[in-house]
């Protein structure tokens, strides 16, 4: 796609929205397509400016080696959503530890929340996701991106998805579905994105020339094709009008609080579990320099984790209107998940077997590490939650709340902070990152982090549970709902603090890409340099 | 004939259905676990390391 089709194309859709803020049916709906066309406007206007009409426009662009410039832009947006979404983690943590922090009616922690959690998923993790995928899938089969420009629209047209479903939630416009809040006209953008996404995907792999395809494709593969599935099916919804914000959904009562949590779990089990693993097996063993421990292991971890993923959904909604059935298939599902899952972890880990020592010296391989190490835990700990009678005690807690985040900052986060460190000497032929001692840095910030937000929420989360459920020798409640928040304050505080590290690590990180791809070279004693000599116990 | 309606697409896909689904599992780690399969797998670990 060249610069001028770019620019009708954004011109044209900038009319669109105009007439869509001029017929709107409901205010929020005008501003947001205001919101549109600003934006559209300027993406006209840049393209414009851009474009080149001197004779050697019409030469053909060299396509003889790999597609990298919008991987390039990936890397740099991926960082850019990252530090965003973790900041506007801090902000709502702060909101609920300081209720005044609320700012009526667009900074409040309604509207914040699904900020909070679209930009680290899908502005983070997605733009994470598509970067790397393009770059493991040229690399592992040997064939530039299909498609010709057509990733630069996956590229742009997914950010424009997150910016209006940002501003959109800030508007107060939202379908109120866990982690698709999205209304219909902006769930339409993206399955087109989407498609497109698939498109170029599937071109390369059939365009390949290894004829194996390797094991990191299969899972970014099926990361793409459930995503679209999920997508569309939880979001079958009517709009009110053509030119209005609302719609609703196709479903009701419990099938619609079902298809949301099938959505909502294999939205956890396939963006946030295959596609990283997709990462996992392409950066693991490259920054080790070694294969992967068991690739037999790998294929069979690939289809138990597909076999099993699609069925855990219902335990999300264990003692509700959901039959009980069901729940206990969700629940059942959801153990049995302990084996690929573990296999999975291991099979990371065992990766290193003979190149252990390479951990002192090289914090990227410490990073993708402890990151395999946390989806080792958090998937020990989801199913261990699964089960009914744990659940009884962790559902609507802040222990879910812990779990969430080992998973999400610990295994997605720090991988994908992995490959972003791996991937941007490789991709600006610099020689090595800035700094490698900041990486070290960035990686202990990050995993006290963790460590301090995980450990808190679950003290927290367990004493609400049990605060809740604490009955007195009369049959009566000893605590009412109000005395259990009040107790939760210090926790709050100290989850915020616990989100301010991990936030202090990415803006590390942020500084050491820059330099790194300014060119720059700090001057520093190499990692495990100076480490004394072993000296015999006494 | 049977009407396809939600209690008889249910009959089915826990009875048929899941038996295919099992079976077709079982057919893959059969076929990953292959006597011969070992060099293959093996060559396929390999693969990021053919490009830089």
């Amino acid at each position: 796609m060249n610069t001028g089709f770019g620019a009708v194309l954004t011109g044209l859709g900038a009319f669109l929205a105009i007439l869509g803020a001029a017929f709107a049916q409901d205010a929020a709906f005008a501003t947001h397509a205001w919101v549109l066309f600003a934006v559209l406007a300027i993406a006209t206007v840049v393209l414009l400016r851009n474009m080149k009409f001197s004779a050697a426009a019409g030469a053909p662009v060299d396509t003889s080696g790999y597609f990298d410039n919008v991987i390039r832009y990936g890397a740099v947006i991926t960082l850019f959503w990252g530090i965003v979404g973790f900041l506007v983690g801090v902000v709502v943590a702060s909101q609920l530890a300081w209720p005044e922090l609320n700012i009526e009616p667009w900074f409040n922690f309604g509207r914040m929340r699904p900020l909070h959690t679209s930009a680290v998923i899908f502005a983070f993790g997605g733009n994470a996701l598509i970067a790397t995928s393009f770059y493991v899938v040229q690399r592992t089969t040997r064939a530039r991106l299909f498609g010709g420009g057509l990733a630069w629209f996956v590229f742009w047209g997914y950010q424009l998805f997150i910016v209006m479903a940002a501003t959109g939630y800030l508007l107060g416009i939202t379908e109120g579905r866990e982690y698709a809040e999205p209304e219909w006209y902006v769930d339409l953008w993206l399955t087109v994105v989407w498609v497109a996404y698939l498109i170029v995907f599937m071109g390369t792999i059939f365009k390949r020339k290894e004829p194996h395809i390797y094991v990191a494709n299969w899972f970014y593969l099926a990361f793409i094709v459930t995503i679209a599935m999920l997508h569309i099916v939880n979001n079958l919804s009517m709009p009110v009008s053509l030119f209005g914000a609302k719609s609703y959904s196709a479903f009701s009562g419990v099938q619609d609080a079902l298809t949301q949590w099938w959505y909502g779990h294999n939205a956890v089990g396939f963006f946030l579990t295959a596609g990283f693993l997709g990462m996992m097996y392409y950066f693991v063993p490259k920054q080790a320099g070694r294969p992967v421990y068991s690739y037999r292991l790998s294929i069979i971890h690939f289809w138990a984790l597909i076999f099993l993923y699609i069925w855990a959904g219902p335990h999300h909604l264990h003692y509700t209107a959901l039959p009980d059935w069901a729940q206990t298939l969700g629940m059942v599902f959801s153990i049995m998940l302990w084996m690929p899952s573990w296999g999975g972890m291991i099979n990371g880990l065992m990766t290193l077997s003979g190149a252990w020592d390479k951990l002192r010296t090289d914090p990227i391989l410490r990073m993708l590490v402890i990151s395999v190490a946390f989806y080792g835990m958090s998937t020990f700990e989801g199913p261990m939650m699964s089960i009914k009678a744990v659940n009884s005690l962790s559902h609507y807690t802040d222990w879910t709340i812990g779990h969430v985040h080992s998973g999400a900052l610990g295994w997605v986060g720090m991988i994908s902070f992995g490959a972003i460190y791996y991937l941007t000497p490789k991709l600006w032929h610099r020689q090595r990152l800035y700094s490698l001692r900041l990486v070290n840095w960035h990686f202990w910030l990050a995993t006290l982090g963790i460590v301090v937000y995980a450990a808190v929420m679950w003290v927290s989360g367990i004493m609400q549970g049990l605060m809740w459920r604490e009955y007195d020798d009369q049959g009566y409640l000893v605590y009412s709902f109000a005395e259990s928040i009040a107790a939760m304050h210090p926790y709050y505080v100290l989850r915020m603090v616990g989100g301010l590290l991990y936030l202090a690590g990415a803006l590390v990180m942020a500084f050491n890409i820059y330099k790194t791809i300014r060119g720059d070279i700090r001057e520093e004693v190499p990692m495990g340099a100076e480490a004394p000599a072993l000296a015999p116990a006494e | 004939m049977m009407e396809l309606d939600y209690h008889n697409m249910r009959a089915f896909a826990d009875s048929w259905g899941l038996a295919f689904m099992f079976a077709v599992f079982l057919a893959v780690i059969v076929w990953t676990l292959r006597p011969g399969g070992k060099k293959s797998s093996d060559d396929a670990a390999r693969i990021p390391f053919k490009e830089d």
